[in-house]
């Protein structure tokens, strides 16, 4: 999933200081599941902007919604009888959402209400990693099924740097060496040999280096 | 030990402090209550394991978001203690009406006042 995290009220407050009638848009995937972005932490900052200008003797109106997406075309198009009250949106979705919305209501203030910060899974509640930088071309059969890509700081194809001492990564202590797992993993898997093989330049143009970038499939086109 | 507690005081009965969520805490606080404490089981003594620490990191979110916009962090408390110590009760109501005494009522129900 898309990993997000709380953006502080305060810039929010800054953000949406001057409208009158804001609706806070959530989002029921990734965010929710990461907390940052879905209908409890639409009703918290509603909640809190709601007091927060209140106490200021603002008056403001707060609407409430959250979508079932905010990535595709016909979730984002369930508000759009409604979009002409608001004078801003705060989105809890991620960077795509915001921006899906930003081009779909294009004459509306929208505004982003969570730091979108990679993809990864929930370690456990409260603790989500990275696991994935989307390059674009995917070498996990290689490597036993954990990616040096998103995993290693030096993006390493070939087998550890000399910082990796007793299984963590030079950068950090908490941190584990994602070398150090892949050789683990294909020992375990009994395919050691595969490390020997040396990987070749890995093409980057299909990560973002190489621009942004866009998936065309003719045979699902319609 | 019929033991006289501050009457300002509205208990809300749950089946465990784990029930609380964040945005209970302050839609009190919009509502226009002065302040709000948390009663739960001594940690470590929760029936469901957890319940009442899950409400203690929801009592400090609660303060961090009150802090942060001008209500008060303080005006949300979290107490443990466990159902036989009743004076420990009582001596909790008072601390926390007196510090809400102390503190004055939440400027949101003035706001309200003043807007109506």
């Amino acid at each position: 999933m898309i990993v997000a995290d709380k953006k502080p009220i305060e810039e929010i407050i800054e953000m949406v200081k001057g409208y009158r009638k804001i609706l806070i848009l959530g989002c029921n995937e990734c965010v929710t599941v990461c907390e940052a972005g879905g209908k409890k932490e639409v009703a918290v900052l509603a909640s809190a902007l709601r007091m927060y200008f209140m106490n200021e003797g603002t008056k403001i109106e707060m609407d409430e919604i959250t979508l079932e997406r905010q990535c595709d075309h016909e979730y984002l198009e369930e508000i759009r009888n409604s979009m002409d009250q608001y004078d801003a949106v705060v989105s809890l979705a991620c960077g795509v959402g915001v921006q899906f919305m930003a081009e779909k209501y294009f004459g509306s203030p929208i505004y982003p209400g969570v730091n979108t910060c990679f993809m990864g899974v929930t370690e456990e509640r409260g603790v989500w990693s990275e696991r994935c930088q989307g390059c674009g071309q995917c070498i996990l059969d290689r490597t036993a099924g954990i990616c040096p890509i998103s995993r290693c700081a030096k993006r390493l194809l070939n087998g550890p740097c000399g910082g990796s001492t007793k299984g963590k990564c030079e950068i950090s202590k908490d941190l584990d060496c994602a070398w150090q797992i892949i050789i683990d993993r294909l020992k375990e898997l009994d395919r050691l040999d595969d490390y020997e093989e040396i990987a070749p330049i890995k093409d980057w143009s299909t990560e973002r280096a190489g621009g942004p970038r866009k998936v065309v499939r003719e045979d699902v086109r319609q | 030990m019929r033991l006289q507690y501050p009457s300002n005081i509205n208990i809300i009965k749950l089946p465990c402090t784990g029930k609380i969520d964040l945005i209970h805490l302050l839609r009190s606080f919009e509502k226009g209550a002065d302040g709000v404490y948390v009663v739960g089981c001594l940690e470590g003594a929760c029936q469901f394991t957890s319940g009442n620490i899950r409400a203690r990191k929801r009592v400090e979110q609660a303060q961090e978001i009150l802090e942060k916009i001008g209500i008060g962090g303080e005006r949300v408390r979290m107490f443990n203690l466990s159902s036989s110590e009743a004076p420990h009760f009582v001596q909790v109501a008072v601390e926390m009406t007196e510090k809400i005494r102390d503190m004055g009522p939440n400027p949101i129900k003035t706001a309200m006042q003043k807007a109506a």
